[in-house]
């Protein structure tokens, strides 16, 4: 299903929806597709007849939404109590300085999203991080650096491999 | 009426009304910054805030009705030191630029902190990084400067209809921004600058083209030309601290002369000419089943509108250029001809009441063989700075006339400055197109005044026209989705941009203030009351226009020069 494909039928399932319905539809297709994107923005707009900007006002509002899809890998760091006693500080300005983003975006490359979670459980290790589900503990801001190169790597294999596959399939 | 108490005097008040229109009707000034006259309060800010007896908090006056026997204080120890807070606290994550900034000496933040003798810095909080947005030919947005007032959303949003720009995330991060934070010029803003009128801050502000035009005048290869537009004669002065209402328009001439300028041409004139075209127009849409209700064009902001949010109405709007650009479009064909100059050697500046025509300029449509029919739009504001800095004094310079070919002008094409000009104008023209007569009051009364929306309907010739005149766009989305949902009987729609017209238009001294755009309205109704050239079609430079050049309205080459046309625009949220 296409990016729009995605909206529509989120769309559908709100019939002669009204402004009250602007939360929920917009939580159905950050579920649907991870993010809000500038088309569904738009597209809300013209089904609710409200401007784009005030749909992006009210979104903004709310900490849940993003406006950015997830990257490859979605690098999330716990600032529960626990990791914050253990420095979760400086691991996550350490991150935004590694990936040269801010919470709640993506690198241009698609490759990392960052996003800040409360607990996550997992006090034993802390301070602790998890990239896509796979936790990371006892993170320093100097092994920071050596985990997300391992992800890097993977991203270059994966690459490579889907290459050769590509080049066979011609 | 009901009694209060105010600062233990008994004072006046009518039911109903806000505390603090009772305080003003008083003489008691109280300090606001989200309040907005005629717009409903929303207590954002608690500048206003009073103490009332009985109550435990401070009340923020512009949102609470008057209580007969209540007793107020205005300027308690406590209520100072509450103010004096909120503004310490404004000043925070406040750059400390005012040397450097476009509303040094006139901004009410400034204001505030010297009222409140605000000398150090009590509270630092972070400052932020954003962007300055300049990616309109219009308007410059400075988030750093914003003090979130929402002043402008409001305008943008309940008067103009528009809401282009909107609070954006939460708490300490908030900011106002278009959707996605992007650029103004993707964003559904038609640049009519009605946001930067209200705001108190240095926030938002025009693109400024100074700095060109004084590099132009310095420039010995070129010939630079100023035209001004109908309103800017009537509010110029207000700049420089006189009361409102007053017309310098030949002192304006004078100092324009003074700084550097060639020729002096009057705006006004090319009003009379874009009525001999639009009201000929007129008269062939009706005699041949043409697309009606017709609609003006000469507000550039409104025909933005229309491109962005009603394009299924475009054959709606009068193919005519607006004065502006029909200047331009003469000055580099005609008077370049005439005076035997090359159009690229001429600087063509405009003076305008508006921030829009700096957008209209640049549109695609507006050049002859790329060469842009108007290279820089100054408004009011700008003007005001630009005399200042060459040390002219105002009160001591003589009249001066505009030049010819362009400098006559009736009252008429005057009265393009104030909402419902245009259309009194082009009845006056289309009585005479289809009587070969002449109206015999000229005035057309219910086409007068401020309000918002105005209709009316004339008989000429046996037929029954039936004309409307709106202002403020807020006011034309009403009328457009009526007419969408098939209202029919309207022959001609008169829509101008900013409530009231240019003379109240985004270029114009800053601030709303009704009483100032009533006298500046009157200004140019007396300058037609005691005018004997009162009509388009008998000014006399327009008519050697046509016999010289032009042939008649309608011709060829009146549609390749004065004419021209528009395209859907997409808004776009997408990013590049
Ligand atoms: S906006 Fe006002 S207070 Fe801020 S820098 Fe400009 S003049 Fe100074
Ligand atoms: S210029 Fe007009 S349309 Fe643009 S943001 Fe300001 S008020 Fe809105
Ligand atoms: S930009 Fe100006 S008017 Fe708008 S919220 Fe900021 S300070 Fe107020
Ligand atoms: S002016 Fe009254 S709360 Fe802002």
């Amino acid at each position: 299903m296409s990016h729009s494909d995605e909206i529509t039928a989120v769309l559908k399932e709100h019939p002669q929806a009204r402004r009250d319905s602007l939360i929920p539809i917009l939580q159905q297709i950050q579920d649907r597709t991870g993010f809000i994107s500038p088309q569904a923005v738009q597209m809300v707009s013209d089904e609710l007849s409200l401007p784009t900007s005030k749909i992006y006002g009210v979104a903004t509002f709310y900490n849940q939404f993003r406006f950015q899809p997830l990257g490859k890998f979605h690098v999330q760091v716990c600032r529960g109590t626990a990791c914050h006693v253990k420095g979760s500080a400086a691991v996550l300005d350490m991150l935004i300085r590694e990936l040269n983003i801010k919470p709640d975006e993506t690198t241009r490359d698609g490759l990392f999203s960052l996003e800040i979670v409360a607990c996550i459980g997992a006090c034993g290790l802390a301070p602790v991080i998890s990239v896509n589900g796979e936790f990371h503990g006892g993170v320093t801001p100097d092994n920071i650096k050596k985990i997300l190169d391992s992800y890097r790597a993977q991203a270059q294999k994966d690459q490579s491999q889907n290459d050769a596959q590509e080049d066979k399939a011609k | 009426m009901i009694k209060i108490e105010v600062n233990n005097q008994s004072i006046e008040a009518k039911k109903g009304e806000t505390i603090l229109t009772a305080l003003k009707r008083a003489g008691i000034k109280v300090p606001t910054l989200c309040h907005m006259e005629n717009l409903a309060p929303t207590g954002a800010c608690r500048m206003c805030v009073v103490q009332v007896e009985g109550r435990p908090g401070l009340i923020p006056s512009c949102a609470y009705p008057v209580e007969n026997g209540m007793k107020i204080q205005t300027h308690s120890n406590r209520v100072l030191r509450a103010r004096k807070t909120i503004v310490e606290l404004l000043l925070a994550d406040h750059p400390d630029d005012c040397l450097y900034c476009v509303r040094n000496g006139n901004c009410e933040l400034q204001r505030l902190a010297e009222e409140f003798q605000v000398q150090q810095r009590r509270y630092t909080g972070k400052k932020c990084d954003y962007k300055v947005d300049m990616s309109s030919p219009a308007i410059v947005r400075d988030p750093a400067k914003c003090i979130l007032c929402g002043r402008c959303v409001r305008m943008c949003e309940e008067v103009q209809g528009v809401s282009c720009i909107d609070f954006v995330g939460r708490g300490s991060k908030t900011i106002v921004g278009t959707a996605f934070d992007q650029g103004l010029n993707v964003s559904s803003c038609v640049n009519c600058g009605q946001c930067i009128k209200v705001c108190p801050t240095g926030a938002l502000s025009e693109k400024s083209q100074v700095k060109q035009v004084l590099a132009a005048l310095r420039d010995p290869e070129k010939i630079v030309v100023v035209q001004h537009a109908p309103s800017v004669s009537v509010t110029l002065a207000e700049e420089f601290g006189m009361k409102p209402g007053v017309d310098i328009c030949g002192i304006m001439v004078s100092a324009l002369r003074r700084m550097g300028f060639d020729k002096v041409f009057d705006t006004a004139f090319t009003a009379d000419l874009t009525i001999m075209e639009e009201a000929s127009e007129l008269v062939h849409r009706i005699q041949t089943g043409g697309k009606l209700p017709m609609m003006t064009s000469c507000s550039p902001g409104w025909v933005n509108f229309v491109e962005k949010f009603y394009p299924d109405l475009i054959d709606n709007i009068s193919s005519c250029k607006s004065p502006q650009q029909m200047m331009g479009a003469v000055i580099k064909s005609y008077f370049a001809q005439r005076e035997g100059i090359d159009p690229t050697n001429i600087y063509s500046v405009s003076i305008m009441p508006c921030t829009a025509k700096k957008f209209e300029a640049q549109r695609p449509e507006m050049n002859n063989k790329n060469v842009f029919d108007v290279d820089a739009v100054l408004t009011t504001r700008e003007l005001a700075r630009m005399i200042r800095s060459h040390g002219l004094d105002i009160n001591s310079l003589s009249s001066d006339l505009a030049d010819s070919p362009f400098g006559q002008r009736s009252s008429a094409g005057k009265l393009f400055g104030a909402t419902g000009g245009v259309m009194e104008a082009a009845l006056r023209t289309a009585y005479h197109l289809l009587t070969g007569e002449e109206l015999k009051d000229l005035t057309l009364k219910p086409l007068r005044g401020l309000k918002g929306v105005k209709h009316m309907q004339v008989s000429i010739a046996g037929l029954d026209l039936k004309v409307a005149v709106v202002s403020g766009l807020g006011n034309a989305r009403k009328l457009l989705e009526e007419i969408r949902s098939g209202r029919e009987n309207l022959h001609f729609i008169e829509v101008m941009t900013c409530p009231g017209g240019c003379i109240d238009g985004g270029g114009q001294p800053l601030g709303t203030d009704l009483q100032a755009v009533r006298k500046r309205m009157q200004a140019l109704y007396k300058i037609d009351r005691d005018d004997h050239l009162q009509c388009s079609h008998h000014n006399k430079e327009v008519q050697r226009l046509y016999e010289e050049f032009l042939g008649e309205p309608l011709s060829e080459k009146s549609h390749h020069l004065l004419h021209t046309h528009y395209t859907q625009r997409k808004v776009s949220v997408n990013r590049n």
